[in-house]
């Protein structure tokens, strides 16, 4: 009998220390960590370039992570760039004439997406499906080498 | 020349015929499950002789796989001068790929020919036999607790191997070569999804675990009964059980994270 118990003690030991390595992945290791699962709200902001932006990229103001990118798809007629966030929901001043723009973390870091919050003239706030007008699109590196060359060669 | 057809001929029966045994012994086990289940402590004791035996070689192997990962990483990461995504590396690396395979292939040396072995010698000494006599189903009564055994821990084991090989990467990378503790875990946190990554790869480690059981129980049970018999048959099951796992892991990847 006594033989069985020690059994049952390890065998519990092994079971639940395999269940805290999964909790320690999931919160430790993954995104679940900061999983946000509360309300969110739409915004939608169109680019002329939105490139190396990714779904799921970060969405933030002041560098604080406040939503995530989740879809981009192409506009058939004007061939720009249209990118839907989630916001979280407590977040639901920021002024309807803010900017957002597309910056890089670091020099080949990821893109993620940052909202300039605007003076607020009309005292409306984005709202669910709020479309964001004053944009800036992303920096290609390569076309800025590209156009640094260019005026280098005209400058001659 | 028609020797060499015949003999190609009587290969591929008895591999079919092979094939076959072995989905009607893996369809005899799995109807033995909920038997299993409701005597709970046929699966503990096939848990601690299947789990927490594997427990020590598992994190101890993880560990170094952990490490190895983790200084190999710094310098080819420094090279490009993100030092700061080793725990990406590591984390990804081990999570998706080398937590369940590693632990799988270790899994089936360490318990599988074990169980092979076991049950190999059940059959030359005619226990099971003499379990039928008695009017015992030995499929049910020996083989779907270790099966079910099996499942469970590798999942289990997995997980231990990839945080234990983390801590392992995190030891070395920030604690012996000077990378950033905060942005080791940022940008792992950043990253690794938790359905994506640490769902599949436990998904991958299930699969594993049922092949590696599956494989060494039925080598076991459609051993020749004689002791070379059975060591030719626990040779097979780490064989085949690598084999399988190697195979089936490039499987799951392609379908869990390419495009294919």
């Amino acid at each position: 009998m006594q033989h069985s118990k020690t059994q049952d003690t390890l065998v519990g030991l092994f079971v639940a220390s395999g269940i805290a390595a999964l909790f320690y992945m999931a919160f430790q290791v993954s995104n679940l960590g900061n999983y946000t699962g509360g309300d969110t709200y739409t915004v939608i902001a169109r680019f002329q370039n939105s490139g190396g932006l990714k779904v799921k990229s970060p969405v933030s103001v002041a560098g604080v992570k406040i939503g995530r990118v989740t879809s981009i798809s192409l506009d058939r007629e004007s061939h720009e760039s249209i990118v839907e966030m989630h916001i979280e929901s407590k977040y639901d001043n920021l002024p309807d004439d803010s900017g957002a723009s597309i910056y890089t973390a670091g020099l080949l870091g990821e893109k993620y997406v940052s909202i300039d919050p605007g003076p607020g003239i009309s005292g409306q706030f984005l709202k669910n499906k709020s479309k964001i007008e004053n944009v800036s699109s992303a920096i290609i590196l390569e076309e800025m080498i590209g156009k640094f060359f260019l005026n280098k060669a005209e400058g001659k | 020349m028609l020797e060499l057809l015949a003999n190609l001929g009587k290969n591929t029966r008895s591999s079919f015929a092979k094939l076959g045994r072995a989905f009607y012994f893996l369809l005899h086990t799995v109807s033995g499950i909920g038997d299993v289940m409701l005597r709970p402590s046929l699966i503990i004791k096939q848990l601690y002789s299947v789990g927490v035996l594997s427990f020590l070689i598992i994190s101890i192997s993880g560990l170094f796989v952990g490490m190895v990962l983790g200084l190999q990483g710094y310098y080819i990461l420094t090279d490009f001068g993100a030092a700061e995504s080793l725990g990406l590396m590591v984390a990804a690396s081990l999570v998706r790929e080398l937590g369940p395979v590693v632990s799988a292939i270790l899994f089936a040396g360490r318990a599988g020919s074990a169980l092979t072995a076991e049950i190999g010698l059940m059959k030359a000494t005619e226990q099971l036999s003499g379990m039928e006599m008695m009017a015992v189903d030995p499929i049910r009564r020996i083989i779907s607790p270790r099966f079910l055994a099996g499942i469970i821990s590798t999942p289990l084991l997995a997980a231990l191997f990839s945080s234990v090989g983390i801590m392992g990467g995190h030891l070395v990378g920030v604690s012996m070569l000077g990378v950033d503790d905060g942005a080791f875990w940022s940008q792992m946190q950043a990253t690794i999804d938790f359905q994506e990554d640490i769902i599949n790869g436990v998904i991958k480690s299930v699969v594993f675990g049922f092949v590696v059981s599956w494989i060494s129980l039925f080598e076991g049970y459609d051993a020749i009964p004689t002791s070379e018999g059975v060591s030719r048959a626990t040779t097979r099951t780490v064989v085949n059980s690598a084999f399988s796992i190697l195979g089936l892991d490039f499987i799951l990847t392609a379908l869990m994270f390419g495009d294919i």
